[in-house]
């Protein structure tokens, strides 16, 4: 325990490091990490999008107008691919590296240097799957779900399996160092009971992340063996069974999807009692809301299945089990809304993406209750209908609370306050927009148009062309976010304030705007009132 | 500065993590390039593996390195030792759930799949039209599927080196808790004996499941195309195996780490995660031993 030991880190303490290598790549600090991790998010969004946008351009008015069917199909998975795995999730990242350990008072993330190879991992896996559209045969084109036998056509199979594996391996480091953050890392007095949602909202994903990204290497695993090494896992002709791979990949799949929801859940929960000016209604259902959330997102996996031919009896324990999560999920959104009940509430821009959260989510999770009904499944499965209902929770519920957050938190982060005025028009084109996009996809999924097919019949040419502009000016929208955050990074005259908003509560508050490269190297002593939850135990 | 001394430690900036990050992507990029080599492609592939492969057990020996250097020169106070523990444990968890995805095809592929392409349940259909001639059953005779991929094979007694490899492998827990105990006693000598005989126990473990795999190919025609009673073996077994080599890696590291002197009667945390992921390693073979070789 010598003082030398300790000395030499003590060089670059206050200030972030020179160079921009020594900064960025060698970096062990959880803020440059987390920026790194959002810049990253960002960029692919922005790839994902222009893929997103070549599949409204075809879809645009019927027929084959611009593509041919195979580059379609090769559109339609990779976006999914890089929108889950490179845009949301590491986008949640980014935002817990930079927000938990603000928000516990920690020095810094558990396992910083662990963190940084969480990160690089990243950018090489998406090198290894982006450049499949570059390679004879093209990219991955049976779909991000990955389907056997289709699947096992593509060449660039083995591309995508070992891009998956690095993309895993990064997220179990990721969760095993969030994990041990929250748990080991509190400032002292920060009780499990008194964390922000945020916190505990990442805490249960991390968990999840840990219990299924091994699953989903296993399954892509067995895909990579029945290819290459004669292995007969999902050959019926060898005693295997297609449908074992869709068992095994959404065993994987559903947690993934509360994955990508959860920690939205928890940024909306830090948002609203902010702009409300009241503290969160019901804190400890909120918690075990999330926590039940995630414990029903290990039984109800076979609902992405129900017209794949399972027995009786699997198709109704299924469609219970599913249902049973609005229970707890109708709990966080009547939460949300009694907090706002006679609150003195202002609709700064993350308020305004937060209500249009809590709307929008519940929309898509109405919709999604209508497919858990297995007889009505059957007439939704695989048409436009899920097409709408997962965009709903995923760009109105996941996306619109990552944007919340990034306008919540950037004046911490930058030490400048955006231009409020230019969110606001960010904010409305978005919202109508996305509406534009994805509303009209529920009328075409009921009247049958199947989903990931570039031709259409001539029935469904009006609803398209409305969806395809909305598609347009939503992507050109999210030019004004870029906008804003290069101002606000970069050009902003206005200084943020420590608290930033007028009824912001926690300790990320505490510290200076913007947060020091350092910060709670001594673990600050946490007082109740300054916590957002102080008095639960009232 | 008296109290700094129990600051949390946050290393400063590490080239190790891009090191990292650049040796495993240049493995599985070679690797993927490897598979989808033509005949006669130039070795490309292969050149790329080995140089990442190489690559990877230099970053492991680099960071490792550092890592003990600051563990000899006390930068790691009593939190960081349970960050440690914290991530070691999350990381076994996982490794159950990678372990669990291949029981569970196990499971899936062995009571539905199978019976129901043999005309069990709701599966008929297949049963009627394509292959109504399949009768359904595990092991030698049902269980490479209805087409007899891969040939008539046979399947490993469970009760010559599988019971013996149970036994190495219980064995050598045993011996693995004493030399921990005597670590913590302060009886450097017996650790080395008894973690030396672990390490050796291991490499039996090796020897004898490379031994079984050659019987497997060469006199009981059970190989990896065996349907999916041979891709459930040997992916099980396969993955187990490799983990047992890992695992015996470590071990001997660890050895090599007490014969140097690196661990005291408080300071091992090294050593305890080896060991407990050697128990992990043993349990997977219970499972094992009980779901593939025994029923």
């Amino acid at each position: 325990m010598a003082h030398a030991a300790t000395q030499d880190h003590h060089d670059d303490h206050h200030s972030a490091p020179k160079g921009f290598f020594r900064r960025w790549v060698m970096s062990t600090n959880h803020k440059d990490i987390g920026t790194l991790y959002l810049v990253f998010a960002l960029t692919m969004f922005f790839i994902g999008g222009s893929f997103a946008m070549v599949i409204r351009a075809e879809l645009f008015k019927p027929g084959l107008q611009l593509v041919q069917p195979y580059f379609f199909n090769q559109m339609t998975t990779m976006h999914a691919l890089v929108m889950i795995f490179g845009a949301i999730m590491p986008a949640f990242v980014g935002l817990g590296n930079w927000m938990i350990p603000l928000m516990i008072g920690a020095p810094d993330m558990a396992l910083p240097r662990m963190n940084n190879l969480s990160f690089w991992i990243l950018p090489f896996a998406f090198l290894l799957m982006l450049s499949t559209l570059f390679l004879p045969g093209g990219g991955p084109s049976g779909g991000w779900t990955m389907y056997p036998p289709l699947s096992l056509q593509s060449s660039s199979l083995a591309y995508v399996v070992f891009a998956i594996h690095l993309m895993g391996i990064s997220s179990i480091m990721g969760a095993i160092n969030i994990i041990a953050t929250i748990l080991n890392m509190r400032a002292p007095g920060m009780d499990l009971l008194k964390m922000p949602i945020f916190v505990w909202s990442w805490l249960i994903t991390a968990f999840l992340l840990i219990a299924v990204m091994p699953v989903l290497a296993g399954a892509v695993t067995m895909l990579l063996t029945d290819k290459y090494f004669g292995t007969n896992f999902f050959n019926a002709a060898g005693g295997g069974d297609p449908v074992l791979y869709q068992h095994i990949f959404w065993f994987f799949g559903h947690p993934e999807v509360y994955i990508m929801i959860l920690p939205a859940f928890g940024i909306i929960s830090e948002i609203v009692p902010t702009f409300a000016r009241k503290p969160i209604f019901g804190y400890k259902a909120m918690v075990l809301a999330i926590a039940a959330i995630a414990f029903l997102s290990f039984i109800v996996w076979a609902h992405h299945m129900f017209a794949v031919g399972l027995p009786m009896g699997a198709e109704i324990f299924f469609m219970y089990a599913t249902m049973l999560i609005a229970v707890p999920t109708g709990i966080k959104v009547f939460n949300w809304v009694a907090t706002m009940w006679g609150g003195s509430m202002t609709f700064e821009t993350p308020m305004l993406f937060a209500i249009a959260f809590i709307i929008l989510f519940t929309l898509g999770g109405f919709s999604g209750l209508m497919m858990a009904l297995v007889p009505a499944d059957f007439q939704y499965h695989d048409t436009y209908f899920i097409v709408a209902h997962f965009h709903y929770v995923l760009v109105t519920g996941a996306l619109f609370a990552i944007i919340a957050a990034a306008y919540y938190w950037l004046p911490k982060w930058t030490g400048h306050m955006y231009s409020e005025t230019w969110g606001k028009i960010h904010f409305w084109n978005s919202v109508v927009w996305v509406n534009v996009l994805f509303f009209p996809q529920h009328f075409l999924g009921l009247a049958g148009m199947p989903r990931r097919i570039p031709d259409y019949n001539v029935a469904f040419a009006n609803f398209n062309m409305i969806s395809s502009i909305g598609g347009f000016l939503f992507g050109a929208s999210q030019l004004i976010f870029i906008g804003v955050l290069i101002h606000c990074v970069f050009f902003s005259k206005k200084k943020a304030t420590d608290r930033v908003w007028e009824g912001a509560k926690g300790l990320e508050w505490t510290v200076p705007s913007p947060a020091p490269h350092h910060t709670f190297a001594i673990a600050p002593i946490v007082r109740d009132e300054e916590l957002a939850h102080g008095h639960v135990e009232d | 500065m008296g109290q700094q001394q129990d600051i949390y430690y946050v290393p400063s900036r590490s080239h190790w993590p891009i090191v990292a990050a650049v040796v495993l992507f240049l493995t599985v990029f070679g690797a993927a390039h490897w598979l989808n080599a033509e005949p006669g492609d130039s070795g490309f592939g292969k050149t790329v593996i080995t140089i990442g492969a190489i690559g990877i057990l230099c970053m492991f020996f680099g960071w490792f390195r550092s890592v003990i250097r600051e563990s000899l020169a006390g930068r790691y106070n009593h939190q960081v030792d349970t960050s440690f523990r914290m991530g070691m444990m999350w990381f076994i968890f996982s490794e159950v759930m990678f372990f669990g995805a291949f029981f569970g095809a196990l499971f899936y592929l062995r009571n539905y799949s199978v019976p129901w392409l043999g005309g069990d349940g709701h599966g008929v259909l297949t049963h009627q039209f394509l292959w109504n001639h399949y009768a359904a059953s595990w092991g030698a005779g049902g269980g490479n599927g209805p087409e007899h991929v891969g040939g008539t094979f046979g399947t490993v007694e469970p009760w010559g080196l599988p019971l013996l490899n149970t036994l190495i492998l219980l064995t050598s827990s045993v011996t693995v808790t004493i030399a921990h105990h005597a670590l913590r006693a302060g009886h450097r000598g017996k650790v080395l004996i008894f973690l030396g005989v672990t390490v050796l126990l291991g490499a039996c473990f090796i020897f004898s499941q490379a031994n079984e795999y050659m019987e497997a190919y060469r006199e009981l025609n059970l190989t990896l195309h065996s349907g999916v009673y041979g891709a459930t073996f040997f992916m099980l077994t396969g993955f187990h195996g490799l983990h047992v080599t890992l695992g015996t890696i470590m071990l001997a590291i660890i050895w090599l780490r007490v014969l140097a002197g690196h661990f005291n009667k408080e300071h091992h945390f090294g050593f305890e995660a080896v060991a407990w992921y050697w128990h992990f390693v043993d349990v997977v073979w219970l499972g094992l031993f009980m779901f593939v070789y025994v029923l």
